[in-house]
């Protein structure tokens, strides 16, 4: 029998559309209406079967997986966790928990996408606002190293470009290559790749009215960003949504830091706003969660017994590289996959216990498999979409598996039986 | 079961100036020494030669939520000096002026104090807010939900549908679970999206059939007529500026009589602007605030060193960017409010940061009414709450007060009428501004006081040399009848309670509310109201 479920938050990306028609036929979606081709993926292929855990390739009772992976994790001495980014924040909160008690080492997958964003929000502020004041009053939109029109298909309709009133908006994007996203753009500035710093600086001098002698800048010529650099201190409210291809590309945090310094400064003679076009479901929640529990957002070291604060050094990316993690626990993500490869060999030298609802490259080689739920599809959960709006998931299948919560909360009750003994409480 | 023995006790509530007494307590409530059944049973806790007090209530501080987490997130050199390690009782974290919320939770705990209202939660994060206040041990808290700036609201007002106006408050307090009604800058943050700098109390907001008066008088007749616990909380218009005075003695008179709390006073008591300088205008606003009884105030006492600003008034968070260069955060909220972080050094040698320090303290010994003024920092604008000890020793201690003056600009002394003021505080009336009357004011029935019945919320102090020292370090602390802090350390931890309101409203507005959230909001309508599972530790609030 199907039943039909509303008002259905899907997951997959920031831009958590809270609008889903889902049909469930016994376990299983069989149609996911108004969801975009990557949620339709999403909800469609989820098999919610239960699955027993694996230790060592061996299937296991559930106790027996979960004691297995707080020896491993308590033996170790510099732990790695590692993932959160398309878990919910309940979960989230247990994992920076278990950190603190073990003294582990704690990085998102922050550190390999908006990481650099951080980094700038922290030199030079943000300023920002939530989606729906750019649906409702941005006249300039500008897309910079990003391709929503394939990671987030939906941003347009929803936030950005509202059919309602696309005529009344100038659509601006900045890449390196020709993309889906400039097809639809009013206005297409190709790029040398690596020149963004050189082109952010150039408009806030003429933004500034600084007179400029470059005949051309980042391959483009001065004529065209004395054009943009004036659609941005006349428009009524403009926004610039910020893609990997500046925090990813030569410059990072640099490109960041000039570009919110010239949003911020364009504030002083009209409303302008910059977003971070955050990819995962819930990376934004996982900032959020580790910078109320830690003070930072990622790369946390808890070594120490305290919080200690440090990009580059106790990121995910060197952490492996360095051999400095002799264990690591992976939550909802697959870094086997995506991890440069000097970091992923280490991975592959060290006990791993890994937490996902589906199997990966990372759950192949881990020596402890935990199959949970997945939030939005059969268990409840918090999520934070890219401009941190906290929005509910709610199942749309029963559950048959605990969800990484639970896993979690249970790990962590077995590494304080096993370290310390146990926690007063009243 | 409890019983905190021979200690001077000071319940001014029911009237107890520092007498000898046993305070009993069982199942999380003061019980009465004859109601006990076999005290030979009960720990004893010896209180001779110490002070006991109820614990202290907080009503104004930004402790959680989307704004106090962007202050944590924008500023890691705020935490690095301040951090503790984790110790099998509590979490590690830390951080001077925006602390993590476990760390917010330790230090309000063992300086005596066992309630704190956070001070403005935008409802469509309210989510956040309750996420973050349940990582918040020990504290009972309550969130006050931000309405000054509210489209459907001013809809309403724009159309004098006052029922509806009433109906939506109420809805939205539900739905976001608040405590009260809170306005900041009304009018002003939506007149700055739309490109307006200043506002004041007559301006007409740009787009709306309202004026910042109307509002303001608005959300005070439906607070009453709700029969809330508390508020209207009114940051008022043109907040921060020179010459403000004239604004909020304005909007007193306005008032007419309708109850109403007015946040951070402090910063609304400037004289000068224009072409003359900032100079305290803190007699003629305490005047004010004396001659209306329908008026309580909590100060916003700024303290020297740096610290964190941060306010859902977002056109004064660009003007502070704008005049320090420090970063800027800020974040309009669709359809609902705006909110900006900027860090900033309250510097002792900065004749504006030294002024304000003087206002401050000019409106605590002005104002007349123990139980109608509240000490607060605004934290942590004004600076961190961990600085209420040393604004008490300055309260109690004129000589204290007077060094701190005198090592203080010419040009700050001069233009305030501090050194003229003689009052200390007394130990009652120092309970009176950080416990008795806040809770009195907040409509907390079971708290700020020690009467029978009355929540187990207990600090115990030792006298120390000065009044400081004596306060910033609670001997003992007694929290929902279980003892969690030991000799200034927190020695247990649980969760508090989420507090909440429930006013009712009339079903006749959804219709209207589902049209103007499909038009308007990104987020559907099914999907707003904050669920059971952010407040699992909820506590309702009778409304009256």
């Amino acid at each position: 029998m199907t039943r039909t479920v509303e008002h259905v938050v899907c997951p997959t990306c920031g831009c958590l559309c809270d609008d889903l028609v889902v049909e469930v036929d016994g376990t299983r979606v069989t149609q996911a209406r108004r969801a975009c081709p990557n949620g339709r993926t999403f909800f469609k292929s989820y098999d919610p079967t239960p699955r027993l855990p694996r230790v060592h390739g061996r299937e296991v009772e559930w106790n027996e997986a979960i004691a297995e992976a707080a020896r491993m994790l308590t033996q170790a001495r510099s732990p790695l966790i590692y993932g959160l980014s398309s878990t919910a924040t309940e979960a989230q909160r247990c994992a920076v928990e278990l950190a603190d008690r073990l003294g582990a080492i704690l990085d998102t997958t922050s550190s390999l996408c908006h990481g650099p964003a951080v980094l700038a929000m922290q030199s030079v502020g943000l300023p920002g606002c939530t989606l729906g004041e750019i649906r409702s009053n941005a006249d300039l939109v500008i897309f910079w190293g990003c391709n929503p029109a394939v990671s987030h298909p939906r941003h347009f309709a929803r936030y950005s470009l509202p059919p309602a009133n696309r005529r009344s908006r100038v659509a601006v994007v900045v890449d390196v290559r020709p993309t889906a996203t400039s097809d639809i753009a009013d206005l297409f500035l190709q790029v040398e790749p690596g020149s963004d710093l050189e082109i952010l600086t150039a408009l806030r001098a003429l933004v500034h009215a600084r007179p400029l002698s470059a005949r051309a800048i980042g391959g483009v010529p001065l004529a065209n960003w004395e054009d943009l650099a004036g659609r941005m201190k006349s428009c009524r409210m403009g926004v610039v949504f910020a893609g990997v291809g500046l925090t990813m590309s030569q410059g990072r945090d640099l490109n960041l830091g000039e570009l919110f310094s010239l949003v911020a400064e364009l504030n002083d003679c009209t409303r302008f706003a910059a977003m971070p076009m955050r990819g995962h479901g819930n990376v934004a929640g996982a900032d959020q969660v580790l910078t109320w529990q830690s003070g930072y957002p990622f790369a946390v070291n808890y070594g120490r017994g305290f919080p200690r604060y440090g990009p580059g050094e106790f990121s995910a990316v060197d952490v492996l590289a360095h051999g400095e993690a002799d264990a690591a626990l992976i939550i909802a993500s697959d870094p086997l996959a995506h991890l440069p490869s000097s970091s992923a060999v280490h991975l592959r030298e060290i006990p791993v216990v890994a937490i996902d609802p589906r199997e990966s490259l990372t759950t192949r080689i881990a020596q402890v498999v935990l199959p949970t739920a997945c939030y939005g599809l059969d268990a409840a959960g918090t999520y934070y979409r890219m401009d941190g709006v906290p929005i509910r998931l709610r199942p749309v299948i029963s559950s048959a598996r605990p969800t990484d919560e639970q896993a979690l909360q249970q790990l962590l009750d077995s590494v304080v039986r096993v370290s310390a003994g146990a926690v007063p409480t009243c | 079961m409890l019983g905190i023995l021979n200690g001077r006790v000071y319940d001014p509530a029911n009237g107890v100036d520092g007498q000898v007494q046993d305070i009993w307590v069982q199942d999380g409530r003061i019980v009465a020494a004859d109601q006990v059944p076999n005290r030979e049973a009960a720990e004893i806790f010896d209180a001779a030669g110490l002070v006991v007090m109820p614990g202290g209530v907080d009503i104004h501080s930004h402790i959680a939520g989307s704004k106090v987490n962007a202050g944590r997130r924008m500023c890691p050199e705020d935490h690095r000096a301040d951090t503790g390690a984790q110790n099998g009782v509590t979490r590690s974290g830390g951080g001077h002026s925006v602390p993590t919320t476990f760390a917010t939770g330790y230090h309000y705990l063992e300086m005596g104090y066992t309630t704190v209202m956070e001070a403005a939660m935008p409802p469509l994060l309210a989510r956040h807010t309750h996420e973050e206040m349940n990582d918040v041990p020990l504290l009972d808290k309550g969130a006050y939900t931000l309405m000054g700036n509210n489209r459907f609201l001013l809809g309403c007002l724009g159309h004098r549908q006052k029922a509806k106006a009433r109906d939506f408050a109420a809805w939205l307090l539900e739905a976001s679970r608040g405590y009260a009604i809170k306005i900041v800058n009304p009018g002003g943050v939506e007149n700055w999206k739309a490109g307006k700098r200043e506002t004041d109390l007559d301006d007409p907001v740009l787009g709306w059939d309202a004026t910042p008066r109307e509002i303001i008088l608005a959300l005070a007749d439906i607070s009453t007529e709700l029969g809330l616990p508390h508020g209207p909380h009114l940051h008022v218009n043109r907040l921060g500026q020179a010459g403000n005075a004239s604004t909020t003695i304005r909007t007193i008179e306005a008032l007419d009589g309708r109850r109403t709390h007015l946040a951070h006073l402090q910063f609304a008591s400037y004289g000068g602007g224009g072409r003359h300088p900032l100079r305290s205008a803190a007699a003629e606003v305490a005047a004010a605030v004396n001659a209306n009884h329908n008026v309580t105030a909590d100060i916003g006492q700024v303290v020297f060193g740096p610290t964190t600003t941060m306010t859902a008034d977002g056109p004064l968070e660009h003007t502070l960017h704008q005049l320090s260069g420090s970063k800027w955060l800020n974040n309009d909220v669709e359809e609902e409010t705006g909110g900006g972080v900027v860090p900033m050094n309250h510097a002792r040698r900065n004749t504006v940061s030294a002024l304000q320090w003087c206002i401050g303290m000019e409106l605590f010994l002005s104002l007349e009414d123990p139980w109608r003024t509240f000490l607060t920092t605004d934290h942590p604008n004004g600076g961190p709450f961990t600085a209420y000890p040393e604004i008490i020793h300055c309260l109690m201690d004129r000589e204290f007060r007077s060094q701190m003056l005198s090592s203080l600009p010419d040009k700050a002394q001069s233009r305030c009428g501090l050194a003229g003021l003689q009052r200390e505080y007394s130990l009652q009336e120092i309970v009176i501004i950080t416990r008795a009357g806040t809770a009195r004011a907040l409509g907390l029935a079971n708290k700020g006081h020690l009467g029978v019945g009355a929540d187990a919320d207990i600090a115990v102090y030792a006298p120390q040399l000065n009044w400081s020292m004596m306060f910033r370090r609670a001997r003992l602390v007694v929290k929902g009848g279980r003892v969690v802090v030991r000799d200034g350390q927190v020695v247990a931890v649980c969760p508090g309670h989420t507090l909440c309101v429930t006013p009712g409203w009339d079903e006749g507005i959804l219709p209207s509310l589902r049209e103007h959230f499909e038009q308007h909001y990104t987020v559907g309508f099914d999907n707003y109201a904050v669920q059971d599972d952010y407040v699992p530790y909820c506590e309702v609030i009778r409304c009256k």
